[in-house]
């Protein structure tokens, strides 16, 4: 254990621990663009900058052990002017659209801006030129607002495994690229876009929750995915009683299968919720053709014709399937249904297929 | 007698860098000779007493560093930082030209030292020549078998002034892109493939061999008693004789430009003096009576970096030429972290608009605040000096700027 | 799973991958398993007829022929044995039989393996020897290994292969099935089968017909019945007269479309409860509008069986109804009053009849969903099945032994098809066709060739192409491919216009789970 002085608190943690998270510990809130607790760490935003006692520098505390004895200031003079530097370095290579951005609300650019003030840039000059049109279904490039965190890239890399993206060019001309700099669809990406959800500002979006609205004025509801068995959890967004969009949840507790990781499917398709083609009214065949009816009519006729064959041909005359989509509820009710109402064994899905 | 002091640069021109047995005949390989008969304790030992520092420009302790790497860590690596990429300095060129097997040679001694069976060499990607001459060297001296089982190997660089940064060096060999890692941990003791790597410069390690040979008494009473012993110039500038010089370390820097280079061309004024390469502070002529170390240099204000000596005189433009140096920093950021990548940019913008007579006094007030902050908060040693040129030459020469403003 | 996903990602030394294209069709466990091999250098041993993503970071890769998978486990166990790599102790003490398996395995020798399976002796070799050499070895497999005619078979060997090692019981080993659908363990799990009621208690067994007589009050039937693929023959037969499906596309996943298509057609009645008219569905009497998992409450059980909460995040649509009410009133108006006022109130049923699930309640898995068994409301959940002991006392051996497919290439088909799934699309498509992004991602089916097949029918990548079983054929694109053997095409069951299963086998029933041969048929392929 080790001991040091943060804000004039003192706080003993752990040998190893960063000196990110013994400010943290101390309760000092530090801002961060480029630290993720799950990738590897970059160092590279410096919006972690602390004061350290003795040293000239500031120091970037994600990438800085602890040490015993240190005497860190979090909000000094200097750490704030560098913060505040940073970010206005920022605005000036940012697409600044928050009245139009997806992210609005849920930017980490907007709310360090926000805590420190910075209204504008001093440093405006050349524009912002980086934005290329990626003809992908999934995912939105945007990176006249990217501020070069690179977790898309660790995130890709390091979560999913697909390396899809990496660093082009050099210095304030380096960008996130594909090999080759051809779209997402002619890469190695997934379209897992574990990318989208690393990214702290709105430089990658999904395209398919694009306009549909934004974090703050969505409920959530965290459930799981209704596509493979891995059983990822997820969080449906909800706006007028609409789904519009989803988010993980990057918790090992609320989403054990997963860690907030999810593939396209889970990411990306969920619009068949509110598909035209969705059935919104029970069905009978009427002279060879299906038709609308109401609930009542359907059930009574079901009811009527099962019972039947029930009694034409015993209940072994009947089978049914049940699901391996629908919840666990569902499929106990139906074997009860099969087993005690109709009086058969005869019930089985698809599990095999 | 100019005041030389030649010892890296003793037999510059007889004797062939490439043969082993010719450096042998002047004395070479004993240092390594006696080597093999210490403990690598006792050598780096030896090597702290000397104060050796670091020549590649941030005058470290190479003893110390050396002591940094962990004792029993089953694989470690030798690394030579032959990327010289700061416009104006060749002595490391002028080093390997003369006396390449005292470069080898050190390289052994410190493998010896810290338990290293591989070296590279990393060469500036505009050195083929060289690359070549260095591995004509490696192989006599495997020849006369001198190196025994120590196998160096000679990369060429990628031709960025950042590979130069010892961790982006350390990247750029792995094959990646050369981009610097934050530290600690410190190539000591997480280098190269993750493991621990000694990074010295070129001249650094030519000094080992003298040490061992002549004891480290020797060395540390030669120069600044801090920074002891032979430090190699490079003059270049409106100078009249631009050439490399070997001087003892408390060497006067007005003698450098006065004695050494024989003062400015056309007999004209001196404006001021860059020392240390393109990130270097300008130095205003009344200061230029110092000496040259590490830490008199310091005292000013400057560094002596790579020991590269820039001379202006009176005649020229010193806002255009900080401009030209705010455009090889916007050039050579490497991009990862924000104030460097950011603010080199924004930096050369606005003395692109100084110079051109479209600035203004606030554009000065930013410079400064930027400086302040880059200096502190980049991630490296290129985003933390890229500014200081700048700022001397504001603080120095602040009416050549006053002039240009609109 | 025995084991969890994340042992997976964390804990195994060595996985080896059998019949599962697991970045494609368990993505998020693939990137976990890649994971593990970039950070923690697990090794991986990738057996598959298509070469896989993950088999580029494999240490050994074996393309092994299609319906070989047993000559394949019972030849590294033969090796195994052998080189006396085996697990003494945990043989001896944890299970009993193997004098038998090990009889039988010794016929199997790599040689003859490398003859029938198609790969390389040594690599047969070299794959026993990482998997029984590490610590902590686990065996994932999916629909690749079971949809045989002789799945069960397959499935018994892996068994064998990990109780010969010990590597069943312990963090980062087990014998994992990947799971394909979302809930298919959960189906399972609540009796959705026809020989046990919830948590796989026998039907046949008259105690336990007892209990649920007395839970459910009514007298219940005591034989097995049909299982799926046997309903739809009987329905053929006339003996099966009316169905009830829920949530199935049986048109597009079982076999031979077109014999399920006279199946259904057969029948006097046909219900289907789904939230698309599905091709099913459009043969239906009567068409009862579900919802989808986002308009109701309740429970899913994942692969690693952890049973997780789903919740209702907005209102059905338009008069849909949550299926558990359909049923309520479907149940009630069959004269059996059911009258659940919500799912929580199923789940306290469930979990009263259902001893692994006994001590699972929405309140505890409110966070974190709990992996069953779980007896009761103290206990944590089982992350690791047969820790100490296996469910029957002693882990049984089961000595298998190799049959070839039962449809084999022959001059009228000379190529063996098998089927499987994309990353992009699910199952039989009825939802993920409906998804506008992915479905211009991926909107047509495609064959996988190998470049020298297609050239020996001149056949180029892109071309329209017929391809053709016993059972019928469907037009399709060609992908010209070296990441599938020669002799061997590849196509998934997810597009109705392309369906797979208008050419895979129904007849070639396994005969324990009856699950078909989709995985091998007899194919002829011809540019069109
Ligand atoms: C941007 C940058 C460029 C550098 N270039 C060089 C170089 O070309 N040669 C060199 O020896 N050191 C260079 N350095 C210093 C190295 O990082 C490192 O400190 C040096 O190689 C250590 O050797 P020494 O202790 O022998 O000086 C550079 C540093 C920075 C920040
Ligand atoms: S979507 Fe996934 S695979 Fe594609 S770039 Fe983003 S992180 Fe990488
Ligand atoms: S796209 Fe987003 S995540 Fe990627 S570097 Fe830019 S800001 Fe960071
Ligand atoms: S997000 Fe992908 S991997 Fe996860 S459960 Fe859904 S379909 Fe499976
Ligand atoms: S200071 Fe400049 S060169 Fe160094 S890491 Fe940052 S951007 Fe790269």
């Amino acid at each position: 254990m080790i001991t040091l002085t943060i804000d004039g608190k003192r706080v003993t943690v752990p040998k190893g621990t960063s000196l990110l998270d013994a400010c943290r510990i101390a309760g000092a809130d530090i801002p961060t663009l480029c630290h993720d607790p799950e990738l590897s760490l970059a160092g590279s935003c410096r919006m972690c900058v602390v004061e350290v006692a003795g040293r000239r520098n500031l120091i970037a505390s994600c990438v800085t052990p602890a040490e015993e004895g240190m005497q860190v200031e979090t909000e000094s003079e200097a750490v704030i002017e560098a913060r505040r530097i940073i970010l206005e370095l920022l605005l000036a290579r940012h697409k600044l659209e928050c009245h139009v951005c997806e992210r609005d609300g849920d930017c980490k650019l907007q709310d360090y801006c926000y805590r420190y003030g910075v209204k504008d840039s001093r440093f405006k000059g050349e524009e912002p030129h980086f934005y290329k049109e990626d003809p992908n279904p999934f995912i939105e490039r945007d990176y006249d607002k990217c501020i070069m965190c690179t977790k898309c890239i660790r995130a890709c890399a390091e979560i999913t495994g697909a390396f899809a993206i990496n660093l082009k060019n050099r210095g304030h001309n380096a960008v996130i690229s594909t090999a080759f700099d051809l779209g997402l669809k002619d890469s190695t990406c997934v379209f897992c876009g574990q990318c989208i959800m690393v990214c702290p500002v709105g430089s990658l979006v999904s395209k398919v929750e694009k306009g549909r609205g934004r974090t703050y004025q969505t409920e959530k509801v965290r459930t799981v995915c209704t596509y493979c068995g891995t059983g990822c959890t997820l969080e449906l967004k909800v706006l007028n009683d609409r789904v519009v969009g989803v988010n993980s949840i990057r918790d090992e507790k609320l989403s054990p299968a997963n860690r907030g990781a999810l593939c396209v499917k889970g990411r990306f398709g969920w619009d068949f919720i509110d598909s035209p083609e969705r059935l919104k009214e029970p069905l009978v065949r009427k002279n060879g053709e299906l038709m609308p009816v109401s609930w009542e009519e359907a059930l009574d006729y079901t009811a009527k014709r099962l019972k039947e064959v029930k009694e034409k041909w015993g209940s072994d005359s009947i089978a049914v399937f049940t699901s391996a989509r629908t919840t666990n509820e569902e499929n106990y009710l139906l074997q009860k249904l099969a087993r005690a109402v109709i009086g058969t064994n005869n019930i089985d899905h698809c599990a095999r297929l | 007698m100019n005041g030389e002091k030649r010892i890296l640069l003793e037999y510059a021109d007889k004797i062939n860098p490439e043969k082993a047995e010719d450096y042998i005949k002047v004395g070479g390989y004993k240092g390594l000779e006696k080597a093999r008969k210490m403990k690598p304790k006792q050598i780096i030992e030896e090597v702290k007493k000397s104060k050796l520092r670091g020549r590649g420009g941030a005058g470290f302790s190479t003893g110390m560093k050396w002591s940094f790497v962990p004792e029993h860590a089953p694989v470690k690596y030798v690394v030579c930082n032959l990327d010289e990429g700061e416009p104006g300095t060749y002595k490391d060129r002028i080093i390997c030209e003369k006396n390449a097997q005292a470069l080898l040679e050190g390289m052994a001694i410190c493998a010896l030292a810290i338990g290293a069976k591989k070296g590279y060499i990393y060469c500036r990607g505009e050195y083929p020549h060289i690359v070549r001459l260095l591995n004509n060297a490696i192989e006599s001296a495997k020849k006369a078998g001198v190196l025994e089982d120590f196998d160096i190997e000679v990369r060429m660089g990628a031709g960025a002034y950042v590979c130069g940064e010892e961790t982006a060096l350390i990247e750029s060999i792995e094959g990646k892109r050369g981009e610097p890692r934050f530290k600690p941990p410190f190539p000591g003791v997480e280098g190269l493939w993750g493991v621990p790597t000694v990074v010295n410069n070129v001249e650094t390690f030519a000094c080992i061999p003298y040490i061992l040979t002549h004891g480290a008494e020797w060395f540390a009473s030669i120069g600044a008693p801090d920074y002891p012993g032979t430090k190699v110039l490079t003059l270049t500038g409106d100078i009249n004789n631009p050439t490399y010089f070997e001087v003892p370390t408390d060497y006067l820097l007005s003698d450098v430009i006065y004695k050494l280079g024989g003062g400015i061309k056309g007999g004209r004024k001196l404006k001021a003096v860059q020392v240390g390469g393109s990130s270097g502070a300008f130095i205003p002529p009344e200061n230029i009576h110092t000496s040259i170390d590490f830490d008199s240099m310091s005292r000013i204000g400057a560094s002596l970096g790579s020991g590269a000596v820039f001379v202006l005189d009176e005649t020229r433009d010193i806002v255009d030429v900080a401009t030209r140096i705010a455009k090889f920093f916007e050039h050579e950021s490497c991009g990862k972290c924000n104030p460097c990548r950011e603010g080199t940019f924004r930096m050369y913008e606005m003395m692109q608009r100084i110079n051109a007579g479209r600035g203004s006094e606030e554009d000065l007030e930013n410079i400064l605040v930027l400086s302040r902050v880059m200096q502190k908060a980049s991630l490296c040693g290129l985003g933390q000096a890229a500014p200081i040129p700048i700022e001397t030459t504001i603080k120095h020469f602040r009416e050549d700027y006053m002039r240009k403003l609109m | 799973m025995t084991n969890s996903i994340k042992d997976l990602e964390e804990e195994a030394e060595v996985i080896f991958l059998i019949g599962t294209n697991t970045t494609e069709n368990h993505p998020v466990i693939g990137y976990k398993i890649r994971q593990n091999v970039l950070k923690r250098g697990a090794k991986l041993i990738v057996a598959d007829p298509r070469r896989i993503e993950l088999a580029d970071l494999a240490e050994v890769y074996l393309p092994f022929k299609p319906g070989t998978d047993i000559m394949l486990i019972n030849a590294m166990m033969h090796v195994i044995i052998k080189e006396n790599l085996l697990d003494k102790e945990f043989i001896e003490k944890r299970t009993e039989g193997f004098e038998e398996v090990k009889e039988i395995v010794e016929k199997y020798t790599p040689e003859l393996a490398a003859r029938i399976c198609g790969v390389p002796a040594e690599d047969i070799v070299k794959a026993a020897r990482i998997y029984a050499e590490a610590d902590k070895a686990a065996i994932c497999y999916a629909m690749g290994v079971t949809q045989h005619s002789k799945g069960t078979d397959n499935v018994k060997a892996i068994c064998n292969l990990a109780m010969l090692t010990g590597n069943i019981g312990k963090p980062g080993s087990g014998v994992n099935p990947l799971r394909g659908q979302n809930n298919v363990q959960g189906a399972c799990d609540m009796g959705g089968l026809p020989d046990v009621y919830p948590g796989y208690q026998k039907v046949e067994i008259e105690e336990n017909r007892s209990k649920f007589e007395k839970a459910w009050g009514v007298k219940l039937p005591d034989r097995k019945g049909l299982t799926l693929t046997e309903a739809i023959n009987a329905a053929l037969e006339g003996k099966i007269k009316a169905l009830y499906i829920m949530g199935e596309n049986p048109m597009l996943s079982d076999p031979d479309s077109h014999h399920v298509e006279e199946a259904l057609d057969n029948l006097e009645f046909l219900v289907v409860q789904d939230i698309f008219l599905t091709e099913t569905a459009a043969k239906a009497d009567v068409v009862l509008p579900g919802v989808s998992f986002a308009e109701k409450d309740g429970t899913f059980t994942n692969t690693e069986r952890r049973v997780q909460r789903v919740r209702k995040a907005v209102n059905p649509r338009g008069n849909a109804k949550p299926d558990w009410q359909i049923l309520c009133e479907v149940a009630t108006r069959l004269g059996y009053p059911m009258s659940y006022q919500s799912p929580e109130e199923i789940f306290e049923e469930i979990r009263s009849l259902t001893p692994s699930y006994a001590g699972i309640t929405y309140k505890r898995i409110e966070e974190t969903g709990i992996q069953w068994p779980c007896p009761d409301t103290d206990h944590p959940g089982t992350p690791i099945l047969h820790k100490e002991k296996f469910v029957r006392g002693r882990g049984k051996f089961h000595p298998v032994e190799y049959r070839e497919a039962a449809e084999m290439p022959d001059d009228e088909y000379p190529l063996i098809l098998t089927t499987g799934r994309n990353l992009y699309h699910y199952h039989t498509g009825t939802m993920t066709r409906r998804v506008a992004a992915i479905d211009q991602h991926k909107p047509h089916n495609e064959v996988e060739i190998h470049p020298r097949t297609a050239q020996l029918y001149g056949i180029k990548d892109g071309d329209m192409v017929r391809l053709s079983t016993r059972r019928g054929s469907i037009k399709l694109k060609a992908r010209i491919t070296e990441n599938i053997k020669e002799g061997v095409v590849f196509t998934t069951f997810h597009f109705g216009e392309a369906a797979a299963n208008h050419l895979t086998n129904a007849s070639a029933l396994d005969p324990v789970a009856k699950i078909p041969e989709f995985k091998v048929a007899a194919a002829r392929i011809e540019k069109i």
